[in-house]
């Protein structure tokens, strides 16, 4: 599924079929701060995504931006390969 | 996961409320808690003219959203700040706000613009009289909107700070026992002098991310980034820290907030008012009459030091 993201503004490529909650926890992003948007829809944590949705992780929080922000991306297979996932970094 | 209230599927859930709700329920709630934060403070009634600080972000256009549906007479301001393609996207949420829903409500919206006012943007006004754009921003907005509600005699003026910013503001106050601003951080302030218009802040009662789902769910197009002005603000840390809280204890910043507003409405009564203490200190300012504390007050200081280094 493609995720968009903001603050840098991007899109991550994410293996589904996946939780909306599991994927902010992959991508170390807090539900209080985010809204998470499929389609033209909000989307509750309990909510399932699968490949082939087009998320928007839409960040909630106004007030500035952080001063320092890189992006790592990683990407991992587990033993059996049956699953990958894309983590994201801030620091 | 359903919606608390019908049943049917929810599309937001609140933790903190433990609770979950479909669009049509949602937006009811959003509604009861702002009517109730305007009750509880005695903020304003139907009859009063308001109004409304607009920035073109979700906070702002929901609050007069809100306002409207809810009956309220509701206008708002805008300044134009002159921070190039950010203030033009911006300005452009607004008036198509307006255009879309304000206008059918009869509201009116205003408009300042700084560099038609000081002959400069905020990048370059705070540039020419040496300090920094936020604060060169907070004087002069804080100015405008008092000034164009005693010009145009609105009874209230209203603005967008929601729960999560007055939380992460009693944070930073906390931490650095600033008390002096803790007795001004109320959802409600009175106009305590002449030339001051009574200042609210209706959505005390909801976090950013409910008015975020408020915008998403009725389309309101909103302004999604940050100013560029504002890079490593202070707010935006403590509100990450206390997001992180609250993912883990829901709730967390409600009881913060409205624990201290609860502490502050049982200080004693012999205390000495945030009324008394303005009329003690304040008096017009020498050249455009506005409360002070000084002879020329900030905004007049800074619009003449701006004068002058533009001119020389």
């Amino acid at each position: 599924m493609q995720v968009q993201l903001s603050h840098p503004a991007r899109t991550v490529e994410v293996k589904g079929p996946k939780k909306v909650k599991e994927l902010l926890r992959e991508l170390n992003l807090v539900i209080e701060a985010h809204l998470v948007i499929k389609g033209n829809d909000l989307v509750t944590e309990d909510e399932m995504l699968y490949d082939g949705d087009q998320i928007e992780i839409r960040p909630v929080i106004s007030g500035g931006t952080l001063e320092r922000t890189s992006l790592v991306i990683r990407q991992s297979s587990i033993v059996n390969q049956k699953s990958n996932f894309v983590s994201c970094f801030y620091e | 996961m359903k919606c608390t209230k019908c049943k049917t599927k929810a599309v937001i859930g609140l933790p903190r409320h433990n609770a979950a709700f479909c669009k049509g329920c949602f937006n009811g709630f959003v509604h009861d808690q702002v009517a109730r934060a305007i009750k509880s403070e005695k903020m304003c009634g139907k009859e009063d003219r308001i109004l409304v600080a607009v920035s073109g972000g979700k906070d702002s256009l929901a609050l007069w959203d809100i306002l409207l549906k809810l009956g309220y007479r509701a206008d708002a301001l805008y300044v134009n700040l002159g921070i190039g393609t950010y203030s033009e996207q911006s300005y452009a949420k607004v008036t198509k706000f307006a255009e879309a829903v304000a206008t059918s409500h009869g509201a009116t919206l205003h408009l300042h613009t700084v560099e038609q006012a000081a002959g400069a943007g905020i990048k370059e006004l705070a540039q020419l009289i040496h300090r920094p754009t936020c604060s060169t921003c907070g004087t002069i907005k804080r100015y405008q909107f008092n000034r164009v509600a005693i010009e145009q005699q609105y009874d209230v003026m209203a603005t967008g700070h929601n729960l999560d910013d007055e939380a992460a503001r009693l944070l930073g106050n906390v931490l650095h026992w600033q008390e002096e601003y803790l007795d001004k951080q109320g959802p409600s302030l009175p106009a305590s002098v002449e030339g001051f218009a009574k200042k609210v802040k209706p959505l005390f009662r909801l976090s950013e991310r409910e008015l975020a789902a408020y915008a998403v769910l009725n389309q309101i197009d909103y302004i999604v980034e940050e100013c560029p002005m504002a890079k490593g603000s202070k707010m935006l840390q403590y509100k990450e820290i206390l997001n992180r809280l609250e993912t883990e204890s829901p709730g967390t910043k409600q009881t913060f907030y409205w624990g201290f507003l609860e502490k502050q409405s049982k200080k004693q009564p012999t205390a000495t008012t945030m009324t008394e203490k303005d009329r003690a200190v304040l008096h017009p300012c020498t050249s455009c009459s506005q409360p002070t504390t000084t002879e020329v007050c900030s905004y007049c200081k800074m619009m003449a030091r701006a004068k002058i280094h533009s001119t020389s």
